[in-house]
C-alpha cells in the first residue's frame, strides 16, 4: 500500500499538469473569496453555522429520533446502518425486493466511503453515476479525486478519449460543450429507463423529516422524480435542528465550494410522490466513535464544500488520489484516521499546518489543529513513519545541546560546500523538485563572535 | 461495526486515545444483540458532548432592505448564473416575449397562458416519463430570493415534480413584490407551509466538471427566463 508521499510522486511526474491543477483550484478558491466578501457578515455567518452544528452534535441522539419519527410520518421508510457493509446490504436488499438490476446514482460521497458501486456490481447490479464528473471517473475506473469536482485531475483531451471509447463521441473531440451534450443524451436515456435512483443528502431537518439535496446539473432530481424507488443515503451527522437553519447553510455551502451564490437546485424531499417508495438510510460507519473523540468530534460539522481542498497547498500539488481515501484533502485527513488509524496514519502528516483550511472552513472546523493532534495520537500509537520518528529524535537531541548543534551546523555547511553531491542526489527527499541552497561561510553565531564579540 | 473498530483499536497502547475510554469500548462489546438502530443511538448518546443550545438567528431574519434594490440585485444575480430577467406589466404580456417553435410542446401552470400552452395539470396523473419531450415549461414561482436569484416552487406549482427538470427550456413567472432579500427571509416566508417536494431553482442546469469550463444545459433546462410581473 503506497502512502501519500509515494502517491504524490506519481502525480508530480507531470509538472505541467500539477501547475494546471494548482492554479485551477486556486482560481476556485479566489471565486470563494469574492463570493464570501459580498456578504457583509460572512464571519458571523460561519460562526452561527458552527454553533448550530455544535448544538446538533450535542443533541444528536434526540435529533435522530425526531427526524426518524417525522420522516415516517411523511411516508418515508427509515433504515439504520451501523457500518458500510450494512448500508450496502440494505440498498441491495431494496433493489432485490423489487427485482431491479439497474440503478442511477447522483453524487454521494458516503456511497464512495462505503464502496457501494463495487459491492452492487459484485451482486450483479449495474450502477450509473449521473453527475458528469462522477460519470467520467466511473468510466475511467477511478475514484473521484475531489468531493465537489470529481474529475479535476483530468484534462479535456483525456475525457474526450474516454467518451469516444464508451459513449461514441468523435475521436479527438475535446470541446467541453460537445462532450457535455454527449453525456446529456446518454444519461437522459439512463434516467428514463431506471426504476431505482440513489441520491446523497446535504442536509436533513429533524423538525420536518425532510432532506435537501443540492446539485447544479439537476441529476439528482432527474433520477429521483423518474424512479419508482428513491433511496437517499446519509451520514448521521447531516442533521440540522430546524428548517430555518437551512438558510444559514445554503448561504455558506456553494459560496464556499465554487463561489456561486447557491447551487442551481436545492431540492427539498419530504414525501414520496404517489406510487413511489422513498427510503432513507442513516449511516454511522464510525461517526459515533468520532463523536466520542473530544479532540476530533468537530470534524463531524463538515458540510462537504471542498473549500479546504481548494486552498490547501499540499492538496493542490499532490492531487486527490494521493490521499487514498474517499474524502481527500485536509478534512479527509482528519476523518480517515478515525476509520482506520494504521491505514491512514500518513494523512495527518500530508500538511504544512499552515492553517488555510481552518480559515476558509464555513463551519469553522479547527482542521489544522486536528491534523496536529492526530500526529501525536498516531506517533503514540506506534503508527508513524519509523525513519521520520528516528530523525525527529536525532533533531531533538541536536537542538537540545549547544555543542552538538554547532558541530552539526559546521558539518552541514562543509558538506554542502565541498561535497554537494552528498545532499544533491535523489536519495535526499529534500532535493526532489528543489535546488539545495548555497552554504553560508559561517553561522550567525560565528559571525557575531568575530565582529561584535 | 463497533466490534470491528474495537478490534482495530485494541492494538493501540493508549487507552484514552482520541478521548474514547476503555469503559466506553467495553460497553460497546456487550451490545451485540441490539438492533443497529438501538446501537447507533446508544453509541451517539454516550459519546455526544454536553448539550449546547442552538444560536438565535432572529437577527438575521429581521434585516431591512429597500424593494428597489432587491429587484436590481435579483436581476443582476440571475444574469450572473446564466438566467435572464424580463420585466412585464402583467402575465398577458409574457406572450409577446415567447418564441415557440412550430410543433414545440409547451406546458404551463398559469391559467392566463392556456391559449399558448397546454395545462400541466392534465399530465399530473401520468407517468413522469411522458414529459420527456417538453420543450418549454412556464411555471409560476411562489417567490424569488434577491441574493442568489433562486425561485421557490412547491410541487403544486410544478404540475409534476419532474417538469422543471426535464424540460429543455424553462420560464418562471414571479411578482416583483414577491422578491425577498435573502435565504433567511425566504425560510421565514415558507414557515408553517407543507409540501411533498419543493425546490429553490437558480439559473439553468449547468456543469463545469470538464476543466472548469462552464456549460449550460447539463441534464435539465438549457435556458431559464424569469418574467417579473411589476405592479
Amino acid at each position: 500500500m503506497k502512502n501519500h508521499a509515494e502517491l504524490s510522486e506519481t502525480f508530480n511526474k507531470d509538472e505541467q499538469r500539477v501547475n494546471w491543477h494548482d492554479e485551477t483550484l486556486w482560481w476556485v478558491r479566489q471565486k470563494r473569496d469574492k463570493a464570501s466578501h459580498l456578504i457583509p457578515d460572512w464571519e458571523l455567518l460561519r460562526e452561527t453555522a458552527s454553533q448550530i452544528k455544535h448544538n446538533v452534535l450535542s443533541n444528536l441522539g434526540n435529533y435522530l429520533e425526531q427526524f426518524e419519527q417525522n420522516a415516517i410520518k411523511n411516508g418515508i421508510t427509515v433504515h439504520w446502518a451501523a457500518d458500510a457493509k450494512e448500508h450496502n446490504e440494505i440498498v441491495h436488499g431494496l433493489l432485490k425486493k423489487h427485482g431491479i438490476t439497474q440503478m442511477v446514482k447522483s453524487k454521494s460521497m458516503l456511497t464512495e466511503e462505503c464502496h457501494l458501486n463495487h459491492y452492487l456490481e459484485e451482486q450483479g447490479i449495474n450502477v450509473v453515476d449521473s453527475d458528469l464528473g462522477e460519470l467520467i471517473v466511473q468510466l475511467a475506473k477511478e475514484p473521484p479525486s475531489h468531493i465537489v469536482l470529481p474529475c479535476i485531475h483530468k484534462k479535456k483531451e483525456e475525457i474526450g478519449d474516454i467518451f469516444h471509447e464508451h459513449l461514441g463521441s468523435a475521436k479527438g473531440e475535446a470541446n467541453p460543450q460537445i462532450l457535455t451534450e454527449t453525456a446529456r443524451i446518454h444519461l437522459r436515456n439512463t434516467f428514463l429507463s431506471r426504476r431505482a435512483a440513489l441520491t446523497g443528502v446535504n442536509f436533513a431537518v429533524a423538525e420536518t423529516g425532510e432532506f435537501v439535496v443540492c446539485t447544479n446539473e439537476g441529476n439528482a432530481d432527474m433520477g429521483a422524480h423518474l424512479s419508482d424507488i428513491h433511496i437517499a443515503s446519509m451520514g448521521i451527522e447531516k442533521l440540522i435542528p430546524q428548517r430555518k437553519h437551512l438558510s444559514v447553510f445554503l448561504r455558506l455551502l456553494t459560496r464556499s465550494a465554487t463561489g456561486q451564490p447557491i447551487t442551481t437546485y436545492s431540492s427539498h424531499f419530504k414525501k414520496p410522490r404517489p406510487g413511489q417508495e422513498m427510503h432513507i438510510v442513516l449511516v454511522d460507519n464510525g461517526r459515533s466513535v468520532q463523536l466520542g473523540r473530544e479532540d476530533f468530534r468537530n470534524s463531524l460539522k463538515c458540510i462537504r464544500c471542498g473549500a479546504c481542498m481548494n486552498t490547501c497547498p499540499v492538496y493542490r500539488r499532490s492531487g486527490g488520489h494521493s490521499y487514498h481515501t474517499a474524502v481527500a484533502g485536509p478534512i479527509g485527513s482528519i476523518l480517515a484516521p478515525n476509520l482506520d488509524m494504521k491505514q491512514y496514519s500518513d494523512l495527518p502528516f500530508a500538511s504544512t499546518l499552515c492553517g488555510s483550511c481552518s480559515n476558509v472552513c464555513p463551519v469553522k472546523i479547527d482542521i489544522h489543529t486536528q491534523l496536529y493532534k492526530w500526529r501525536q495520537v498516531i506517533v503514540k500509537a506506534g503508527y508513524s513513519d519509523k525513519k521520520k520518528t528516528l530523525a525527529m529524535h536525532g533533531m531533538a537531541k541536536t537542538l537540545a545541546s549547544p555543542t552538538a548543534y554547532r558541530l552539526a551546523g559546521k558539518a552541514g555547511r562543509w558538506v554542502i560546500k565541498h561535497t554537494p553531491f552528498a545532499v544533491s542526489n535523489p536519495l535526499n527527499p529534500w532535493y526532489k523538485q528543489r535546488e539545495m541552497p548555497e552554504a553560508p561561510k559561517e553561522s550567525f553565531g560565528e559571525w557575531y563572535k568575530k565582529n561584535r564579540g | 461495526m463497533q466490534l470491528t473498530l474495537f478490534a482495530k483499536q485494541r492494538g493501540s497502547p493508549s487507552d484514552s486515545e482520541g478521548g474514547v475510554s476503555k469503559i466506553a469500548r467495553r460497553q460497546v462489546i456487550n451490545k451485540t444483540n441490539m438492533t443497529s438502530r438501538d446501537r447507533i443511538l446508544a453509541d451517539v448518546r454516550r459519546n455526544q458532548p454536553p448539550l449546547v443550545a442552538a444560536p438565535d438567528i432572529t437577527a438575521w431574519e429581521n434585516k431591512a432592505h429597500s424593494a428597489e434594490v432587491l429587484l436590481q440585485t435579483f436581476a443582476t444575480v440571475a444574469g450572473n448564473v446564466g438566467g435572464k430577467v424580463v420585466l412585464v406589466d402583467n402575465v398577458d404580456d409574457i406572450k409577446s416575449h415567447l418564441n415557440i417553435p412550430e410543433g414545440g410542446r409547451v406546458l404551463t401552470t398559469l391559467p392566463e397562458l392556456l391559449d399558448v400552452a397546454d395545462d400541466a395539470a392534465l399530465f399530473a396523473g401520468n407517468a413522469p416519463h411522458d414529459l420527456a419531450n417538453v420543450d418549454l415549461a412556464i411555471l409560476r414561482a411562489e417567490f424569488g430570493v434577491a441574493e442568489n436569484s433562486a425561485l421557490w416552487l412547491t410541487e403544486k406549482l410544478m404540475g409534476t415534480r419532474v417538469l422543471p427538470f426535464i424540460c429543455q427550456h424553462l420560464a418562471f413567472v414571479v411578482n416583483a413584490k414577491d422578491i425577498v432579500p435573502d435565504m433567511h427571509a425566504a425560510y421565514v416566508r415558507t414557515a408553517g407551509t407543507d409540501h411533498g417536494f419543493a425546490a429553490f431553482i437558480a439559473g439553468p442546469s449547468k456543469t463545469a466538471d470538464i476543466e472548469q469550463s462552464l456549460v449550460l444545459g447539463a441534464h435539465g433546462p438549457r435556458s431559464l427566463v424569469i418574467f417579473v410581473v411589476l405592479g
